[in-house]
């Protein structure tokens, strides 16, 4: 069972909200402050990614994150329900996949590829998870929290 | 708030004064800001990041789209950023080659006259 869970209707504006719980939880687990930036930034990119795929595949359904202290870490799983075709992997190394994603919203014209992301959340945690299934894909990132650092 | 734009023109050079997060929800206005300064014939910008509390890839993406407007009309788009944690994005992106990155307006305009 997760020490937190976080579910948000996929809205841009929920984001904030998601990233904000996910650091004072990550603070209060005992993650180092110099890494609670890290945690913001790559919890805020993982939510942003599943709000985008669940804006255009399955807006009513909400975005799930959830926020365990798991084995001396502290552990964070943001999962959407976006189908991701099979032969489309949603890892860092796709990023030429061309399911269109858009990385500034819907509004068309990215600047940024698809699975970029993704690649900063892999800049951000030193163990990052993304695992793609036909009904959806789960990004599990975790950093050491108190136990492993006292 | 949780973005707050605000531009001045100094020595012929749009400044952006950005305050606040920068992210999927607040990036769109300040892509807006950047595309209205373009199409106003606006092509040396300066961003200043220095108010920035957050910035995630989306903001990037909206940075990386203004340099690509000012360069399709040889213009420039430069930063203004000391802070560590704003620029940590940048370093893991590689995205601190593409940007002028510098520590004051002044410094940043001063630059571009010096490349004139």
């Amino acid at each position: 069972m997760a020490t937190v869970e976080v579910t948000f209707t996929p809205l841009p504006a929920h984001v904030r909200t998601a990233r904000l719980v996910a650091t004072a939880v990550a603070r209060r687990s005992g993650v180092d402050e110099s890494l609670l930036d890290e945690v913001r930034l790559a919890v805020g990119e993982a939510c942003s990614r599943a709000v985008e795929a669940h804006r255009r595949h399955c807006p009513a359904e909400p975005v799930r994150v959830e926020m365990t202290d798991q084995d001396e870490r502290f552990v964070v799983t943001v999962s959407d329900h976006a189908p991701t075709p099979a032969g489309q992997p949603a890892a860092p190394a796709a990023a030429a996949e061309s399911t269109g994603r858009d990385g500034i919203g819907h509004d068309g014209g990215s600047v940024i590829p698809a699975g970029f992301g993704l690649a900063v959340i892999s800049g951000l945690a030193d163990d990052v998870r993304v695992v793609s299934t036909s009904s959806g894909v789960s990004v599990r990132m975790s950093w050491p929290s108190a136990a492993a650092t006292s | 708030m949780d973005l707050k734009l605000g531009h001045y023109n100094k020595d012929g050079i749009e400044v952006v004064d950005v305050e606040g997060e920068i992210d999927v929800y607040t990036a769109p206005r300040l892509r807006e800001l950047l595309i209205d300064l373009v199409n106003k014939n606006n092509y040396q910008l300066v961003v200043n990041m220095e108010k920035v509390e957050f910035l995630d890839s989306t903001g990037l993406g909206v940075l990386v789209g203004g340099l690509k407007r000012v360069r399709a009309h040889d213009g420039s788009l430069d930063l203004v950023c000391t802070q560590e944690r704003i620029l940590k994005i940048f370093r893991i992106t590689g995205l601190t080659k593409v940007f002028g990155i510098h520590d004051t307006v002044d410094q940043a305009i001063a630059a571009k006259k010096s490349e004139k």
